[in-house]
């Protein structure tokens, strides 16, 4: 077991914190605040608050600071501690047993439901924390909620993607992409085609190639799924494809964006440009339906 | 299956910061436009209190004044940033003496709330 389901385990059995008041009583000034703000013309309040006001009563506030016995704040921080430093809230249940009236005062206890992970996101790698928080006037639960976030790493910034090395043999590549045109070395000699570019056709030994432009059409001649090791500024898995296009050669290139298991050997494709940056584009694949 | 009234939303900066405040909601993604952006967001964003009540909002609009929001369950998608458009529909369906609403918010990055809302009385 590792520290973060340690701890989730000890918060767990810690079971409800201690209640904490709200800090006023239910009141009619901030419902009108509440519906002003959110439009809501019901005519249920300011009488009754609106139901979906019950968390706003027990907000921490500008200063606020978490109860040490509040089971989110202990959670956060051995998460934090391990890298999952980023939040995001996924669910929210709510359950109203009763309307609350301006005077009632309430007081919230929380316990850790569960910590599930670590799995991975769209947001990239993280834990869902789930708390149940219950609502009581004196000794009536008059509301429960069950809350989920996500706390996750943030993935690296693109710009420390990798970069792909430029030379005098394959300036003139990278020129194109950054027009979005697909080139292709040709050697002006033979007319044959080359990819990867070079400095001497290996078929007749000219040394001054030039370029064509690719159609941009192919299909899929082979492929890999690349899930580890961690590629910087990449969100694995990637499809990584060699693809054979319709003027002969092969080019490997990134499909991004696809399950890989949407992709197969011999589905067409064309070119798509990825701007990295100012100064790099990146020639990218997607399937073609045409 | 009764479809609701369409309820649309213009999440201006203005709507944005006034409902995180009404929330007791001070999180500095709400309502510092510098800060969010330092934290990876393109601009400030609604808070999750503020969906739950309009989603709420929502299904009163439709149900009236007598009925009594007993269950408000939803999932939340992507964000949803100042200067957007968030549009809410749903469609209601009987169960027992309870109406149980489902309701989708989008806004243009698609799905930024979907859920359930349970009503009693009409």
């Amino acid at each position: 077991m590792n520290s973060i389901e340690a701890e989730a385990g000890r918060l767990k059995a810690l079971g409800e914190s201690e209640p904490r008041l709200a800090r006023d009583p239910v009141n009619e000034p901030m419902i009108n605040n509440w519906v002003e703000a959110l439009g809501d013309r019901n005519p249920a309040y300011p009488k009754f608050a609106p139901p979906a006001m019950v968390q706003v009563w027990t907000m921490y506030g500008l200063n606020g600071v978490r109860d040490a016995d509040d089971p989110l704040g202990a959670m956060s921080k051995v998460l934090d501690a391990a890298g999952f430093t980023s939040v995001v809230a996924t669910n929210c249940e709510q359950t109203y047993h009763r309307y609350l009236r301006p005077g009632e005062q309430l007081a919230v206890t929380t316990r850790l439901s569960d910590v599930v992970g670590p799995k991975r996101t769209a947001l990239g790698e993280g834990w869902f924390v789930t708390t149940v928080s219950t609502w009581y006037v004196d000794d009536e639960p008059v509301a429960e909620m069950m809350f989920r976030v996500l706390k996750f790493r943030p993935p690296e910034p693109s710009g420390s993607v990798l970069r792909p090395l430029v030379n005098q043999d394959t300036e003139f590549f990278w020129q194109g992409t950054a027009k979005r045109e697909l080139r292709i070395q040709r050697c002006p000699d033979c007319r044959r085609l080359r990819h990867p570019p070079g400095p001497f056709c290996p078929v007749c030994g000219s040394a001054t190639p030039e370029y064509v432009l690719a159609s941009g059409r192919g299909s899929i001649f082979s492929y890999v799924v690349h899930h580890h090791p961690p590629i910087p500024g990449k969100r694995l898995p990637v499809v990584i494809a060699l693809v054979e296009l319709e003027e002969g050669v092969r080019m490997l290139g990134e499909l991004p964006d696809v399950p890989p298991d949407e992709v197969w050997i011999g589905q067409e494709v064309v070119v798509d440009w990825s701007r990295v940056d100012s100064e790099l584009t990146l020639p990218v694949w997607r399937a073609r339906h045409d | 299956m009764t479809e609701l009234p369409e309820l649309k939303i213009h999440t201006t900066t203005t709507f944005v910061v006034s409902t995180a405040l009404a929330t007791r909601d001070f999180q500095d993604v709400h309502h510092d436009r510098d800060a969010a952006v330092a934290r990876g967001s393109q601009d400030i964003f609604l808070n999750i209190l503020t969906t739950t009540g309009l989603v709420q909002r929502f299904v009163t609009d439709w149900a009236g004044p007598e009925a009594l929001v007993r269950n408000i369950s939803i999932r939340l998608g992507v964000p949803c940033y100042a200067g957007d458009t968030l549009v809410f529909s749903g469609t209601a369906k009987r169960d027992g003496k309870d109406t149980v609403v489902d309701v989708v918010g989008k806004c243009s990055l698609g799905d930024h709330v979907t859920g359930t809302v349970r009503v009693a009385g009409t």
